[in-house]
């Protein structure tokens, strides 16, 4: 098993050498890779986000791997950080500040900018070339770590997981109500019609909830207002751009849903675990979210794979884009960020090891199947995919209509502030979700007026 | 009883002045020597203070000026904060939760531990028993007591108290949904069954330092129940109520568990420390954090003053 772990090491390490080696870099003017970096020098990394050993499975697997990759790269020692949270807002940037962020450390999508904007990370883009399938990449994930986000900024990070959001739905429930558990919704009056014959079912069965409490009211508000062709802030994002006829066709739907139709329930003010625990325990039709929400599901309450499924976001069209990756302390010497690079290709850019070592996954009874984390297109992708397939435990076919809408629909990452935009969303999202006699134009003029406040204040 | 302070002050002031003599002449090199191990122990203790109490409050003072994340660049920005706190549409609805909270934990909150300790002192058998039930809640951590209540509150019939109505054929209440007076009673009612094991413990305490005589003179003379703790107990009382009193304002202004366990902040459950917390760790915009905690921080000092020399008046008359 040694031998074989080992040699299928140096295996992929090599392919993902070469493959880096003819990968082409992005538009920037840094495209070559850095000079006079001693590749061979002794360098050690500490590196964020190491499973904390409550996660018995995903720790071996780490620690295993960092000991392969220091095999592969005996010049390399990686000191794993266990800090969990990842990713921790309320000490995010005093360790930032203070120099104790690790040397390749753990960002979410929605503090890439931020952490571009501080100075504080550095600029990878004259060794993106070393990044593993660089190329086949994603575009819309590197340029959240871009500087401005833009294609044409340099880079600071790298993608390491994405998720877009969709409906789930619960098929048992679905089969229960007479409509067809292979054939999710795809519009929003669809999600309606469909809720209601759910509700009718009785017995406490509520066709579709949504949040509204602790920022993921906002969250999905923005979401829902991009499904519906909407975006957050304007263009130049110094504005909120919701109150208007997209704004409005979101709480005005969400409102009909909760007091005409009577389809969401009594419960306000939910929050995230509310919905999958509703789900979980077969109570609860439709809501908003992605497909890992299923692997939380099946592990924490025990619900059978068969039982769930994802469609695409309603509408169809776009959808809010979120995830996570690597990003590079300002203070890192060349030879850290190669062997930073060196690191994030082995654990998370190579299909076939580290996060996407399927086989090993399989074995150890860890969900493989779910469409993401989807990093890449092209040929790279379809490769991914084909090796998923093979070693798959659960029924992929349950996340079809999502995975094919995907490629066509828009993908939008989280607007600027996300976090204290969506805070201020909650209040619009549990006003129309509990007052029958809910002003909506007078929520979204207040919750624009909010978000103008935040996103001047941040400038 | 104002000529006994007035002339017990006198002497006071005195014998500081005697003790101030006797140091200037005392070379510091020999007190130094003599009580170098006292020193040393309030050095270690100034030092503590210095660096986790009363520097953090500069620091604050200080960020309340400056535009920083942390992360980048500081910049001064004079009373932009405080402005652009004074701008935030949810500024003045917070200060209202606050306020609204602190008159109801008013109500219920200092009221009933005060009850509750009159009647546990005036009863003759299972005291011990009762003062525990009464203090179990306080043992409980305070995030696991509130996720309880916030079952408790749930709006359909899985919430405990909507079951229990529902038991009784009477209609369940939407506690958080109904209205914002009613979702700020709801945290009031869990803050009191939370907190009030501490004040009837410290209330009982106090209770015991009544002189025994007073009541039997006071029954001799016929008093009922009601008149013995009008009377007797409420005046014996009267310094630990005002203390507590002005603690539990100060306490209750500050409300941040409550509103972020149980109600999320739905229905304008947002308080002041609340909306802090979402300055710093939502908008990672710390000097606004910084200006409302020191707007806070203002606003509770003046009360405090206030109430400490209405309650010195009110003492010497």
């Amino acid at each position: 098993m040694h031998v074989f772990q080992r040699s299928k090491a140096l295996t992929i390490a090599a392919t993902a050498l070469a493959v880096a080696a003819t990968a082409t870099g992005c538009s920037s003017s840094k495209s070559s890779a850095a000079a006079n970096v001693d590749s061979n020098a002794p360098v050690t990394i500490t590196v964020g986000c190491e499973p904390p050993t409550s996660q018995a499975q995903p720790r071996a697997n780490w620690l295993a791997d960092v000991a392969a990759f220091e095999k592969l790269h005996p010049n390399i020692t990686v000191k794993s950080d266990d800090a969990n949270p990842c990713d921790d807002p309320t000490t995010f940037n005093a360790k930032l500040a203070s120099g104790n962020m690790d040397d390749v450390f753990y960002t979410y999508f929605t503090d890439g900018p931020n952490v571009v904007a501080s100075g504080q990370a550095a600029d990878i883009q004259q060794y993106a070339s070393q990044i593993n399938n660089y190329s086949s990449i994603q575009q819309s994930l590197l340029d959240v770590y871009r500087d401005g986000q833009s294609s044409s900024g340099d880079l600071y990070g790298i993608p390491t997981g994405n998720y877009s959001l969709g409906l789930v739905y619960n098929k048992a429930l679905f089969k229960k109500a007479g409509l067809d558990p292979d054939q999710p919704p795809t519009t929003w009056d669809q999600v309606e019609q469909d809720a209601i014959a759910i509700t009718k079912l009785g017995g406490g069965d509520i066709g579709y909830a949504d949040y509204s409490a602790q920022n993921t009211g906002g969250w999905h508000f923005v979401a829902e207002l991009y499904s519906r062709g909407g975006t957050a802030v304007s263009a130049d994002g110094k504005s909120a751009n919701f109150d208007n006829a997209a704004g409005q066709s979101v709480l005005e739907f969400l409102h009909k849903m909760r007091f005409t139709d009577n389809v969401m329930g009594t419960n306000q003010g939910l929050v995230y675990n509310d919905l999958l625990q509703m789900m979980a325990s077969g109570k609860l039709g439709m809501y908003v979210g992605d497909p890992s929400t299923l692997t939380s599901m099946h592990s924490q309450y025990g619900t059978a794979y068969d039982d769930l499924a994802v469609g695409p976001m309603p509408g169809a069209t776009a959808t809010l884009l979120g995830g996570s990756g690597y990003m590079f302390n300002k203070k890192d010497t060349p030879e850290q960020i190669e062997a930073g690079i060196k690191w994030v290709n082995y654990e998370f850019e190579t299909s076939g090891i580290g996060q996407f070592d399927y086989q090993r996954l399989s074995s150890q009874n860890q969900p493989v199947g779910l469409p993401e984390p989807d990093l890449w297109q092209g040929a790279v992708a379809t490769a991914d995919n084909t090796a998923k397939a093979k070693y798959a435990n659960i029924p992929t076919t349950n996340f079809t209509a999502y995975v094919n809408a995907l490629p066509s629909m828009k993908l939008i990452i989280e607007p600027p502030q996300a976090q204290a935009i969506y805070a201020k969303g909650d209040a619009a999202m549990f006003a129309v979700l509990s007052k029958p006699n809910a002003d909506i134009p007078g929520l979204l003029k207040t919750f624009a007026a909010a978000t103008n406040t935040i996103l001047a204040n941040a400038q | 009883m104002a000529t006994t302070i007035n002339v017990s002050a006198a002497t006071a002031y005195d014998a500081r002045a005697a003790a101030r003599a006797r140091r200037r002449r005392v070379p510091l090199g020999r007190r130094l020597r003599k009580h170098g191990t006292g020193y040393l122990f309030i050095l270690g203790a100034a030092v503590c203070f210095a660096l986790f109490s009363w520097w953090p409050m500069v620091r604050e003072v200080i960020m309340s000026f400056q535009k920083t994340n942390f992360a980048g660049q500081t910049k001064w920005v004079g009373f932009e904060n405080y402005r652009h706190v004074f701008a935030d549409p949810d500024f003045w609805a917070a200060w209202r939760m606050s306020g609204l909270f602190t008159l109801f934990a008013l109500v219920l909150g200092f009221a009933v531990p005060l009850a509750i300790a009159v009647v546990l002192n005036e009863m003759r058998h299972a005291k011990g028993y009762f003062r525990l039930l009464v203090y179990l809640p306080v043992m409980l951590p305070p995030v696991a007591g509130a996720f309880l209540w916030r079952w408790f509150y749930q709006s359909d019939d899985s919430g405990l108290f909507n079951m229990v109505l529902h038991d009784l054929h009477l209609p369940t209440i939407q506690w958080f949904q109904s209205s914002h007076e009613l979702a700020v009673l709801c945290l009031v009612l869990f803050s009191t069954w939370a907190n009030m094991g501490s004040s009837v413990l410290i209330y009982l305490a106090a209770l015991q330092g009544v002189p025994g005589e007073l009541y039997e003179a006071a029954e001799l003379d016929g008093a009922s129940i009601l008149k013995r703790v009008r009377h007797v107990t409420l005046p014996q009382l009267k310094l630990i109520i005002s203390l507590m009193l002005m603690l539990q304002v100060v306490n209750t202004m500050q409300v941040f568990l409550e509103p972020d366990a149980i109600s999320h902040g739905v229905n304008g459950t947002v308080s002041v420390v609340y909306q802090i917390y979402d300055y710093a760790f939502s908008s990672l915009n710390f000097g606004n954090a910084a200006a409302l905690g020191i707007l806070l921080m203002l606003v509770l000092m003046i009360f405090s003053g206030i109430y400490l020399k209405l309650a010195r008046s009110v003492e010497e008359d």
